[in-house]
């Protein structure tokens, strides 16, 4: 990779030393596969979490058309799908259990996350703190692997008799355990990878932002994307265990006999499971969900990071209450740990016990309120710049807003005694990710590609991604309110068709699935965009949005090592618009002026 | 280009990377088995009855002997280095390694007698969490020992280019060993005795 | 580079002394074992704090905790903090019946209402 040398004369002479002494031309494979490098590595994570993003979609997809038009044929794809999932082209319900089990697991665990943390983490965080590279290069680069073999098993377990895993993304026993078939065996080794993955990434993630700051950025100066990305690493590091340990648990139960999580005479099809018993069917679920509420906080906290840093930029002013949100993200992670057992109001807990995680929830929602609030304090006396990513930005406050607020009633548990396993849920915990997090990646992807690559993405194809995208997204997922208050259950292969309660709600699905539809073509643009900028992008320089944090003072791709200087921070992350200054920006690398 | 603080600590945290990094996956190391502690507890709680005596408390206490010796034999190994005594360091290394081998003998031993029996961790909910504690705590065993046999071979010529890195690699595998060696401090009271 | 050597024979003495104790713990806990207790609830308890004590001896001597940073403190406290919740919460939502009638209750009262109708 070359490096555009336009730094000072009087350059560090330290680096230069060191990129003559190191250079020597590393062959395809350890360039370009087995990388060291954050920057690579974090565009590896990036393309293949935006790949499985497509992939997990487009099982919702096809979902959407059976729910839609239940026992209906599938068009076009119908056929490839095979006897085994959907004979005549129509779905089985065994198969719509895996495209809904596999639709979460993928989204979540193998293209959220590693976009937004693998991904965005990688390549941004070490440059907005001035460092050369993660810490640890080696254990990144295994992260990265360690995380591809858990997709290949994930994506492979489609392949093998019996399917994927179809018990739910939150394969509770003892349907997962007894019940299903052997797709939830590569379930549970793909976690085991993913989650290996994720806790080599979160000790580098940490170590690296404590110990490789740049000279002159304390902690109060850090741009609020690395303060997001500091506690999600926590998150990780720390809830991500008690999952791992379930997933070994749940392993032995159907390969080793063991009856963790099998009560004693449970019965199954009227005959009696031939297992010693004793086990706990809550117990998966505790040690899921201990992982999968700070799970949840790991899916917005990095995008909340996102829009802090793309609002600032197109608002031209410091971020409103810094050390406002900085706090609240810190309370936030903590919070997050003791809150889990909201999602089993459901299962027989005292009230006692159940008054406490009521009350938790109810405090985990202030510092997200905190966060928004500020956000969009932001935006007052501000001088708006709608490019693309600050569209997305802008969208992800109120769509947030609206995931959040409808969180509410489900916290509660007399609420939630109504609206639990409904859409109502879905609709919820998809307006926090789809339209919340899913666009503020698109603001990222936006912001940050010229970083990458040294082009701009184009603004046309930009804004009709954008417009198509909220439009259809608020068709998706607007309805599932209205079908959960009236009753509507999840997971019913049938679009609820079979309850007589639901007749009334049936006619969303129609809606929904045109919207899903319509919302998938719009993603058209996007991919085009991406790919052809790469080649055909408008050429830029290092900081083409006039940005005042670190990474925009790295050349446009940065080189090995990033910094041809040694990175030097003079003041805080967001310095727009001070008075008296020569412009509307004072980047926090620049030195004072005399 | 070189990562900074990899040997030399950063003055305001006082700490080097590899200190750090081995401390916070320890953290998480706690989680993992705390997660089966819990387990454990969730499940006694929930049974009718409990066996005890099923377990041989000698080879356990032994065990527990042979482990406390190895983590005196790894803390020394390490002051060695500091000392710059090489060899008497890597010495300690490996005669650290073989106390590690003897404990998974031994533990070979235990398993084999349950086993031909026909008592494996489908016999009950009991030998279940045995097998899963003490089976995941060899596991962390194995892999120090191979770290270990890293150092005190292969991994030994970073001696000679860079002695405090080696040291530093030393005393992170340390910390790592006194851990795996205080889970087996909580897990034989509560397998073998409670 | 290395530590004055004095200090660390004072050190290695140090170890040898802490391994010992460790040694007598261990051989207290499995002579307590033997001493058949009155009640679970102190067996386990005074098998804890003496675990505890071997552990806190590790931690603090062998792994150097006595001395150790800000940031390893903190990141340790906070494991501690969601290792005790880990263990406790889980336990308090399958036995906390504050408020919620145990199923005896519910089938004793149910026993004593049928037996009032049945003699009506």
């Amino acid at each position: 990779m070359d490096t555009t040398a336009t730094g000072t004369a009087h350059g560090h002479e330290h680096a230069h030393e060191h990129d003559h002494a190191h250079h020597e031309e590393l062959g395809f494979l350890r360039k370009w596969v087995f990388s060291l490098d954050h920057k690579v590595i974090g565009i590896q994570y990036a393309i293949t979490g935006l790949l499985f993003l497509l992939f997990g979609f487009t099982l919702m997809m096809v979902m959407r058309f059976q729910l839609a038009y239940p026992g209906h044929p599938i068009p076009l794809i119908g056929p490839w799908l095979g006897d085994a999932n959907a004979p005549n082209g129509v779905m089985l319900p065994e198969f719509y259990n895996q495209l809904g089990a596999m639709h979460g697991t993928i989204m979540v665990f193998l293209g959220v996350v590693p976009l937004a943390v693998g991904g965005f983490g990688n390549f941004v965080m070490p440059l907005q703190i001035g460092a050369p590279d993660m810490a640890f290069p080696k254990l990144n680069m295994m992260s990265y692997w360690v995380y591809f073999c858990g997709g290949v098993t994930m994506f492979a377990s489609f392949f093998i008799q019996g399917g994927a895993a179809q018990s739910g993304w939150t394969s509770y026993p003892p349907l997962s355990v007894v019940v299903a078939t052997n797709g939830q065996v590569y379930w549970l080794v793909g976690m085991i990878f993913l989650i290996t993955s994720s806790l080599l990434g979160s000790v580098n993630f940490i170590v690296t932002i404590v110990q490789l700051r740049a000279k002159g950025l304390s902690y109060m100066r850090l741009p609020f994307f690395v303060w997001a990305q500091l506690v999600t690493s926590f998150l990780l590091l720390l809830a991500f265990p008690p999952l791992e340990a379930a997933g070994v648990l749940q392993l032995m139960d159907r390969v080793a006999g063991t009856s963790f999580f099998l009560p004693s005479g449970l019965v199954i099809s009227g005959k009696p499971l031939t297992v010693a018993g004793g086990g706990n069917p809550l117990l998966w679920q505790h040690l899921f969900w201990f992982l999968a509420h700070p799970e949840v906080y790991v899916l917005i906290l990095p995008a909340m990071g996102i829009v802090g840093e793309v609002i600032a930029n197109n608002t031209r002013k410091p971020l409103w209450g810094y050390k406002a949100l900085v706090y609240a993200v810190i309370f936030l992670g903590f919070m997050s740990f003791i809150v889990w057992a909201h999602h089993m109001f459901m299962t027989g807990m005292g009230t006692t016990i159940s008054a406490f995680f009521q009350t938790t929830t109810m405090i985990i929602s202030i510092p997200s309120v905190i966060v928004l609030t500020a956000m969009l304090l932001s935006l007052w006396g501000a001088s708006i710049r709608f490019t693309t990513p600050m569209l997305f930005a802008l969208a992800f406050l109120p769509m947030f807003g609206i995931g959040g607020l409808t969180g509410l009633p489900l916290g509660l548990a007399p609420s939630d005694i109504h609206l639990h396993d409904t859409y109502y849920v879905i609709g919820h915990f998809h307006y926090v990710v789809a339209p919340g997090t899913i666009f503020a990646l698109f603001a990222g992807v936006y912001y940050w590609f010229p970083k990458a690559t040294g082009r701009m993405m184009n603004e046309t194809l930009g804004k009709i991604h954008f417009w198509g995208s909220i439009v259809a997204i608020n068709f998706v997922f607007m309805p599932m309110f209205i079908q959960g208050l009236g009753g509507m259950n999840r997971r019913m292969y049938d679009g609820g068709m079979q309850y007589a309660h639901n007749a009334g709600l049936l006619k969303w699905n129609i809606v929904i699935g045109v919207a899903a539809w319509a919302l998938g073509l719009f993603q058209l643009p996007f991919i085009v965009n991406f790919f052809g900028s790469m080649k055909w992008g408008k050429l830029v320089d290092r900081n083409p949005w006039q940005a005042t944090t670190l990474e925009w003072s790295a050349p446009s791709p940065p080189g090995h090592g990033n910094f041809v200087v040694e990175p030097v921070v003079y003041r805080g992350p967001y310095e727009y618009s001070v008075p008296g200054a020569p412009s509307d920006f004072t980047p926090s690398f620049e030195p004072e002026r005399s | 280009m070189e990562i900074p603080y990899t040997v030399e600590p950063r003055p305001d945290s006082g700490l080097a990377n590899g200190k750090l990094g081995i401390w916070l996956f320890l953290a998480s190391e706690v989680m993992l088995f705390g997660a089966l502690f819990s387990t454990y507890i969730l499940l006694r709680v929930g049974a009718v009855e409990w066996p005890h005596g099923e377990l041989s408390v000698k080879l356990g206490a032994i065990n527990t002997f042979i482990l406390i010796a190895s983590s005196v034999t790894m803390v020394v190994a390490w002051a060695k280095l500091k000392m710059n005594e090489f060899s008497k360091g890597r010495l300690y290394i490996i005669v650290t390694a073989v106390l590690a081998l003897v404990f998974l003998v031994n533990k070979y031993f235990e398993y084999a007698d349950h086993f031909s029996r026909g008592e494996g961790p489908w016999h009950s909910t009991f030998l279940a969490i045995y097998f899963t504690l003490t089976g995941l705590h060899g596991l962390h065993i194995l892999g120090g020992i191979v770290v270990m046999a890293y150092l005190a071979g292969p991994g030994a010529g970073l001696w000679k280019k860079n002695p405090d890195q080696f040291t530093n690699r030393v005393e992170y595998t340390g910390l790592y060993w006194h851990f795996v060696d205080l889970v087996w401090i909580f897990l034989f009271p509560v397998l073998y005795l409670l | 580079m290395s530590e004055h050597p004095v200090d660390m024979r004072k050190s290695i003495r140090t170890y040898g002394i802490v391994g010992g104790l460790l040694f007598v713990f261990t051989a207290i806990t499995v002579g307590v074992n033997l001493i058949h207790v009155s009640s679970v609830a102190l067996a386990i308890t005074i098998a804890l704090v003496i675990a505890t004590m071997k552990g806190t001896m590790v931690a603090a001597i062998f792994m150097h905790l006595n001395h150790e940073k800000k940031w390893i403190y903190g990141a340790l406290v906070l494991t501690v903090v969601f290792f005790v919740v880990l263990i406790l919460l889980p336990n308090l939502t399958v036995s906390d019946t504050i408020g919620t009638p145990s199923s005896y209750t519910i089938s004793a009262e149910q026993a004593a209402h049928k037996a009032e109708k049945a003699e009506k």
